[in-house]
């Protein structure tokens, strides 16, 4: 019997086009890409039983009420108000503590936009006091 | 005066070793893509300014709190009294010790629930004691 002999064909893969396949993966990729970084407020909470006793005049308070209503000091002040005021107020006494209190009923909201503004202000000694109840 | 002409140098960009660039593109691309991956519950973050960025996600505890009052870490729903036994779990992990708890809390959850939250956390205390508020950026 004979067998024709199949001709031999070039056995080669196409590589043109390799680029635009890489091309197309490449730009898929680019657009899911999603480097999202969590960002937020650092703060450091107080260990456990830990009580500081510090000299009243080296205290500011600040209260927060569940309207979302901030008093100052003895003053009541809008919100955007506090970094202003504090940074006056650091820059009168460096030593000076924030004692931040809220209301049981307070908006985490109006908690984060506080503590937004005393960091702004650069108001590193914070202190969380324990919601009223 | 009289300018010799240059000579008309070749000008062409090499285009043999682009497939090996655009590889190397697309393998950089494909190995730092993180499809959107949520552990959690649905919550809205408030929004802040003066923001930091949180270091890695490997070493990092994330606690969602909504206004309802539920809590979840990595993907389960969690008692409040329960987190500071999970924190202290987590902090002697031996492949990725906790580092810093994120909190991501809804805006509109109450400061009474968020300081009983921040009370288990003091509860486990060392690096639990780190906390982030996450928040979103603020539009100037």
């Amino acid at each position: 019997m004979l067998v024709e002999k199949r001709k031999k064909q070039p056995t080669e893969i196409p590589s043109s086009s390799l680029a635009d396949i890489a091309f197309l993966l490449l730009i898929f990729f680019l657009v899911t890409t999603t480097i999202d970084v969590d960002k937020g407020i650092g703060l450091v909470l107080p260990p456990k039983g830990e009580t500081k006793e510090v000299s009243k005049k080296n205290i500011l308070s600040l209260l927060v009420n569940a309207e979302g209503k901030v008093m100052l000091g003895d003053q009541v002040v809008d919100i955007p108000m506090i970094k202003s005021i504090i940074k006056r107020k650091l820059a009168e006494n460096d030593k000076l503590i924030v004692s931040v209190k809220t209301d049981a009923n307070t908006k985490y909201r109006y908690y984060i936009q506080v503590l937004d503004q005393l960091k702004q202000a650069n108001a590193t000694r914070i202190s969380i006091a324990e919601p009223e109840q | 005066m009289k300018f010799t002409k240059k000579s008309k140098a070749e000008a062409g960009i090499p285009t043999a070793s682009m497939p090996d660039i655009i590889f190397m593109l697309l393998i950089f691309f494909m190995v730092t893509t993180v499809f959107k991956e949520f552990r959690g519950i649905p919550v809205r973050l408030p929004a802040a300014r003066k923001i930091e960025k949180l270091p890695g996600k490997r070493n990092v505890a994330y606690i969602y709190a909504d206004d309802r009052g539920r809590v979840s870490i990595d993907d389960k729903f969690v008692e409040i009294s329960e987190i500071s036994r999970i924190m202290y779990n987590k902090m002697n992990d031996e492949i990725a010790p906790l580092r810093v708890v994120s909190m991501k809390i809804d805006e509109r959850a109450n400061m009474g629930f968020v300081t009983k939250i921040q009370e288990e956390l003091r509860e486990a205390g060392g690096a639990a004691l780190n906390v982030n508020y996450s928040t979103k950026t603020a539009s100037k």
